[in-house]
């Protein structure tokens, strides 16, 4: 089960395993809408449903030890790149056991064991810190790494990040930028809300590596990203990919979709990536219907343990000392109240 | 070895860096025109020619990318030393110390830290107006996660701004652009001083005045003002660094004096001395208060360029001796 980055070789194994890692996202996302139905879920959540071959073949181009940087919008990313899904399930229902303990919920998901540095509630934020993570890369020299930060067509149009795209030329850091353009910004389109929302084009000023991928086909995603990758090593300077997908889910907890129609949802919904991938493989010959169908009850059933796992855990329960604690990393003593 | 020299609070903090940066090659400083210029105050200058530019970053005018870039070096073994040329433009990049910098470790399940140390010019006195001359060491005090420190003297701020680099998370390092010239005592030797302890510059009987930054000076001008004058013997307490904040230390003075006098030049309203006030009242030194606790800061305005205007609004040698007088004989 591998993806050589050298030869652009698949194993056959791995065109399963990336069938199966964005079924275990879309279950994921899925299992926690249900959950969210029941009451369960005390914060918000940003799903990604739609957006699987984005997430899951970006990341699957990246090393473990690859920085990855998210957004509010997180988990599939942080899925991809290997993070155990019963700790973020946990996290997110607020249970001890989690990736957080409960501290950081749907937004702050971490999983520094296999470089998922964290997802960030504020839109852009995380962009100027993913070059922090590339320059300690330059300056220390470390070999075969790269630091790679996702956000949206909404974050694009942030100061943090232009400046960062600016800097991150400028310097030539060894970063990856992926622009996830999904179709909305909360409610508002790319083309309202950007004077040009051909966003590729904004490698160009920048002098980053440009890239323009169809973000619903996951073995371009893959392709690309791992091409990325490569000439960042090679020392060309950073990458700007744009991968158009669409976002099936909605905003989060509170999107009614009144700015979008059913029609439109329904329409990506009968063409979403896992299908297209799903047909690509059977059509081409890979697989047959039946093996496929078993990569899917296996994904399912992984996220079914997670969410039993999560819900046999304790709710998070520490008290506002213990909390206040956990502030500093030095000053445990509460020296700093 | 432990020889004692005179040196500015601006070669203090350069010594302090340079010692640092030699200590420990993580450590790295961002920051506009650090370099040949030397920094929008000279700290820095001749720092590039010692280590070069691969570790003094000269940034584009980019608070929020290099502020975050320097989180997210911090986060993967760098220890950044950033500066703003002016502590005003923290405005233009406060996400990125609010909502990322103070929060990483926090958020993030204590899997990660952030060495690293923001430092600026603060405050007025140079005729800069409103956004070059403000206080807002409040500001970030309000914010879980930051340390603040405000050091008075040379020999504080090289003492601080070591001990500042080698802790592991965010500190804010606020330098009084008109201490940058003063003088003072610095021995040669290594020493550091800890965050989080206040240092009593002047012992007194009848009241103390608590302060911290360039107010400290003004304070023990007060207070010599008050004892020549007045008879009057003030303790003068520089808080040094405002978080951690020694609570003991304000308690156990103003328990000793009976009265207390804040000052701080920023703005009096909701500024940190209502924090110190609140000390005072909640400890057991409020059972020992002989008269009310009072605050001195600057006006509710922003900061005026002319001199006497700028003058007009601050704390002064005169108003701290007046202030301090009025309590004591209770006017």
């Amino acid at each position: 089960m591998s993806y050589d980055v050298l030869t652009r070789e698949i194993s056959n194994d791995f065109y399963k395993e990336l069938l199966y890692r964005m079924i275990k996202v879309n279950r994921f996302e899925t299992e926690l809408l249900r959950l969210q139905n029941e009451g369960k879920v005390h914060g918000t959540l940003h799903l990604c449903v739609g957006e699987e071959a984005s997430v899951v073949g970006s990341t699957a181009a990246l090393k473990k030890d690859d920085y990855i940087f998210t957004t509010h919008r997180g988990h599939g990313e942080s899925i991809g790149k290997g993070a155990d899904i019963r700790l973020i399930m946990a996290e997110i229902l607020g249970k001890t056991g989690s990736s957080n303990r409960g501290i950081g919920g749907s937004m702050h998901v971490t999983a520094p064991e296999v470089g998922v540095v964290g997802s960030n509630g504020v839109v852009g934020a995380s962009v100027p810190i993913s070059l922090g993570a590339a320059l300690t890369i330059k300056l220390k020299k470390i070999p075969d790494r790269v630091s790679v930060c996702f956000f949206g067509d909404g974050a694009a149009n942030q100061g943090a990040v232009l400046e960062s795209m600016n800097l991150a030329g400028a310097w030539k850091l060894p970063v990856i930028f992926v622009l996830i353009e999904n179709g909305y910004a909360v409610s508002t389109r790319p083309e309202e809300a950007s004077a040009d929302p051909d966003f590729v084009k904004r490698a160009m000023p920048f002098k980053l590596n440009p890239f323009d991928v169809d973000g619903d086909d996951v073995l371009k995603v893959l392709y690309t990203v791992a091409k990325a990758r490569e000439m960042v090593l090679s020392g060309a300077g950073p990458c700007l990919i744009v991968e158009h997908t669409y976002r099936i889910s909605g905003h989060s907890r509170s999107d009614v979709n009144s700015y979008r129609s059913t029609e439109e949802i329904e329409t990506h919904i009968k063409n979403d990536p896992i299908k297209r991938y799903t047909d690509y493989l059977i059509s081409n010959g890979f697989f047959g219907a039946e093996e496929l169908e078993a990569v899917k009850r296996s994904a399912e059933e992984e996220v079914k343990a997670a969410v039993s796992y999560a819900l046999s855990r304790p709710d998070a329960d520490m008290g506002a000392e213990e909390l206040e604690r956990l502030v500093y990393s030095d000053d445990h003593d509460r020296r700093a109240l | 070895m432990n020889n004692v020299r005179r040196i500015t609070f601006r070669e203090a903090l350069r010594e302090a860096l340079s010692e640092e940066m030699r200590r420990d090659e993580n450590v790295i400083m961002l920051g506009e025109d650090i370099g040949e210029y030397g920094g929008g105050f000279r700290v820095t200058e001749g720092m590039i020619d010692e280590f070069g530019s691969g570790r003094i970053l000269e940034t584009p005018i980019s608070e929020t990318a290099f502020t975050g870039m320097a989180t997210g070096a911090a986060i993967t073994g760098m220890r950044p030393v950033v500066e703003y040329m002016f502590s005003d433009f923290m405005g233009v990049c406060f996400d990125q110390i609010m909502n990322e910098a103070a929060k990483v470790h926090y958020i993030y399940n204590g899997n990660y830290s952030v060495p690293m140390v923001i430092r600026s010019a603060s405050g007025a006195g140079t005729g800069a107006a409103a956004q070059h001359s403000q206080s807002l060491e409040n500001m970030y005090c309000h914010v879980p996660g930051l340390k603040v420190v405000m050091p008075s003297t040379p020999y504080d701020a090289k003492g601080l701004m070591k001990t500042a680099i080698r802790d592991n998370d965010p500190v804010i390092f606020l330098e009084d652009k008109l201490l940058y010239d003063t003088e003072g005592e610095v021995p040669e030797a290594e020493y550091t001083i800890p965050l989080g302890v206040a240092d009593l510059k002047k012992k007194g009987r009848d009241i103390t005045l608590i302060t911290y930054g360039r107010m400290t000076g003004m304070c023990l001008e007060a207070a010599e003002m008050l004892k020549v004058k007045e008879g009057i013997e003030a303790a003068v307490l520089d808080l040094r660094s405002l978080l951690p904040l020694d609570r003991d230390a304000i308690i156990a003075s103003v328990a000793e004096t009976g009265r207390a006098l804040i000052v701080h030049e920023a703005v009096k309203f909701a500024g940190f001395g209502a924090e110190i006030l609140s000390t005072i009242m909640e400890s057991r030194a409020f059972y020992k208060l002989k008269s009310p606790v009072r605050r001195l800061g600057a006006a509710f305005c922003p900061v005026p360029s002319a001199k006497k205007l700028e003058e007009n609004v601050f704390p002064t040698p005169f108003s701290i001796t007046d202030a301090a007088a009025e309590l004591i004989k209770g006017v």
